[in-house]
């Protein structure tokens, strides 16, 4: 009995040891396995069709080909403000991975980007970017910390099958903001479906109200030598709040749900349940991959400017940046990626076809409507490089492609922006969903608490 | 020391270990973290500074934290007054019948079931707000409604209370039922003979006998909805307009709202709060109703 119990203690102790080194020894990642220098890359969002991931993975091939000294492991990825915070905390974020503009200020400031200057200046085209689009990855010294992959503005997203439906004339999009309520109210009464709807949750909403506000020539923030104004009770706000209220509640035509986030508002557009939406102009690539659009259905138009010098359109776009916490070695092949996977296509014609080959061999959409990161003719040279392979239904995005360089582009607010947002997400909810809502009220309130923010530094 | 070791006290504690180890370091270490970040302002990527209480300050000082409690506060409230008596009822019901109730239970049990994120999805397609929605559609058939449910400040609540009680309601019907088994027959055969009707034998014979269980599903009950976080986030995200912002959901927001490395400071200030208070209202509750319990 005795025996029995001493060997059970031996045989337990010798476990417990064990485990308990096992877990001592498990080191983050192992950067130069066999030789290799080890990098993890974002790849696309989660849920997007095999068929893309397979293009994904092509394009590893490829780059492994080039460079049989990298191995390049890819992780699903989808920015949102939640999961990018936990993963920055938590010193889980992959070698390579994307954020948006608004956050590369202060990401550099905090020093938790990688230093690309070095790079990016050998791979040649450090002074060929658009200086606005690139100020954004810059550090104040003029150090390039994130690398712009792409720009959009935001756009006028509509279903023409519900256009036609409705009695209206699919490649006419509206042009005025009268327009896009009059021709809600006919898609809400003919066909029973949301004619127009606004994204309301994490930050989201926040996001579109600023772009209706820039639309309609407001502006949320103004900056006062070292210090940012909050400027959020301003008539274009009011105005913004004013039409969404008309459309609401004396319309009805913006539909039965009033929260939606990027994602679900996605959804419910692809399935043919919205007339339009406003979001930034480079969504239909996820509306394939994750939603399975039919392409008939879809739409581009520029957003309406109301008239008058002030209205600009909201624009935005995704860095690369590099994980401060990688190896020298590492860093450097991170930046050969980011000149492989995002970059190198827009300047050299080979780069181009082969990624667009690629893509579209795989049923992936090419040759979306892009803004340019460097200038319009190196934008122009590439769409010329990849016209055999372009797959999108161009002829319905023209009004965007046409009327997009003749619109004013104004950046998005730049500081404590996604906080911003948050507190305009409850001012658009509140609209949306409360008849009595005070539109001058939750303004004054909102620039205050915004104001608060700000002034916390 | 030796007669310490030859009574088996080294096996005792080396089976003892892996609990202890995997407690500590799961969940008292946080604990322990939580309360020294509480008074640290860190993004957990820097050095965290030491603030004293100027997270407690600051969260006391957001307007949305008397919003959070507010909500909670209501919540609680509605989940205590219907969600409450309601399994209660079930289980007595149930206790009453001497056939299929094998089958009823599974069919009371099975809302637990059903994954949280799976029910609450399932009932946000039945919340929708259009006339042809699944409730609207149903409740049309008596006339009532369209209700705009999930969309609307004053609704939004109630609608989240509603499935918060369906998800969880089998459970407590379990344990009563179970609580029911053991309460004496010949209680009710004394009240037969002293002609006691179904209603007297429920509050003189069967609400006696399970007031045990019923103090202490009543505070478990009180604790839970106080942390409620799984329904708003994924039903409304705190919407519309801060009606359905809870404290939970307040914590989550402060360490998890900003993509640029959230207020952890607050967040675990936050967190220590509403610990001490359901540590001190549960005290207060066995404290006054220790007369009434059965242990």
């Amino acid at each position: 009995m005795r025996s029995i119990r001493k060997a059970a203690t031996a045989v337990s102790a010798v476990l417990i040891a064990a485990g308990l080194l096992a877990a001592c020894s498990t080191s983050p990642g192992q950067p130069d396995a066999g030789g290799k220098t080890a990098i993890t890359v974002v790849s696309l969002k989660p849920g997007s069709e095999q068929s893309a991931f397979d293009a994904f993975e092509n394009q590893v091939k490829q780059f492994e080909a080039a460079n049989p000294d990298i191995d390049v492991t890819s992780q699903e990825y989808e920015w949102t403000g939640p999961t990018f915070t936990a993963q920055l905390a938590g010193g889980t974020l992959p070698t390579v991975f994307t954020v948006p503009f608004t956050d590369g200020k202060s990401l550099i400031e905090r020093g938790q980007l990688a230093d690309l200057s070095q790079y990016v200046r050998a791979f040649g085209y450090a002074d060929k970017f658009n200086p606005t689009v690139l100020r954004s990855g810059q550090s104040a010294d003029g150090g390039i910390f994130g690398v712009p992959t792409a720009a959009y503005g935001v756009g006028l997203h509509y279903n023409r099958t519900l256009f036609k439906q409705a009695g209206l004339d699919p490649d006419k999009p509206p042009a005025t903001w009268d327009e896009v309520r009059s021709y809600a109210k006919q898609i809400a009464e003919r066909t029973g479906q949301a004619g127009y709807a606004q994204m309301t949750q994490e930050n989201t909403g926040g996001w579109m109200l600023t772009s209706l506000t820039y639309a309609l020539g407001g502006r949320m923030q103004v900056a006062n030598g070292d210090k940012v104004e909050a400027t959020i009770d301003n008539p274009g706000a009011r105005e913004a709040l004013t039409r969404l209220r008309e459309m609401r509640w004396q319309d009805n035509s913006m539909g039965s749900n009033f929260l939606y986030d990027w994602g679900s508002i996605n959804q419910e557009f692809a399935a043919g349940r919205i007339g339009m939406i406003m979001a930034g102009s480079d969504i239909y690539e996820s509306l394939v991959q994750q939603n399975n659009i039919k392409p008939a259905d879809y739409g581009l138009a520029v957003l309406p400017l109301a008239p008058g010098g002030s209205a600009g359109l909201l624009g935005g776009g995704t860095l690369a940046a590099v994980n401060v916490k990688a190896s020298p070695k590492q860093q450097a092949a991170a930046a050969k990626w980011i000149d492989f996977y995002y970059m190198s296509k827009f300047l050299k014609q080979d780069a181009a076809v082969l990624d667009a080959k690629t893509l579209s061999e795989s049923k992936q959409p090419v040759g979306l409507p892009k803004l340019p990161i460097f200038d319009k003719a190196t934008l122009d040279q590439y769409n010329q490089w990849i016209k055999p392979y372009v797959n999108v239904p161009l002829s319905q995005m023209r009004s965007f492609n046409e009327g997009i360089f003749d619109q004013e582009l104004a950046g998005e607010p730049t500081a404590h922006t996604q906080e911003m947002y948050a507190v305009l997400d409850t001012v658009v909810q509140a609209v949306l969903t409360d008849p009595g809502a005070n539109i001058d009220q939750l303004l004054s309130t909102a620039d205050s608490d915004v104001q608060a923010i700000l002034d916390r530094g | 020391m030796r007669t310490w070791v030859r009574r088996g006290g080294l096996s005792t504690l080396v089976f003892l270990l892996p609990l202890l180890v995997i407690f500590g370091v799961f969940s008292w270490l946080p604990i322990v973290r939580a309360a020294v970040m509480s008074v640290q302002q860190t993004n957990l990527v820097t050095a965290p500074k030491f603030v004293g209480l100027e997270n407690f300050q600051s969260v006391l000082a957001d307007p949305l934290f008397w919003t959070a409690v507010r909500n909670t506060g209501v919540f609680a409230l509605i989940a205590l007054v219907f969600g409450y008596p309601i399994p209660l009822v079930v289980a007595v019901l149930m206790g009453e019948v001497r056939r299929f109730r094998g089958l009823l239970s599974a069919i009371a049990y099975l809302p637990v079931v059903v994954p949280p994120v799976v029910a609450v999805l399932m009932w946000k397609f039945f919340y929708d707000a259009r006339p042809d929605g699944v409730f609207n559609t149903i409740l049309g058939w008596v006339g009532l409604g369209p209700y705009r449910w999930l969309q609307s400040a004053t609704t939004a609540m109630p609608s989240l209370v509603l499935e918060a009680t369906w998800a969880a309601a089998g459970g407590t019907v379990i344990i009563y039922l179970a609580a029911l088994i053991g309460v004496p027959a010949e209680l009710y055969d004394a009240a037969d003979v002293d002609g006691a009707s179904i209603w007297q034998k429920i509050w003189h014979v069967t609400l006696p006998q399970l007031r045990g269980v019923l103090l202490v599903t009543l505070i478990l009950q009180i604790i839970g909805t106080s942390q409620v976080f799984l329904e708003p986030f994924l039903f409304t995200g705190g919407g519309p307009a801060n009606s359905t912002l809870t404290v939970l959901l307040l914590i989550y927001n402060y360490a998890f709202g900003s993509s640029l490395g959230g207020d952890y400071g607050a967040a675990t200030a936050l967190s220590l709060m509403l610990a001490v208070f359901l540590a001190a209202l549960s005290a207060v509750y066995f404290w006054l109703t220790r007369s009434w319990s059965t242990s």
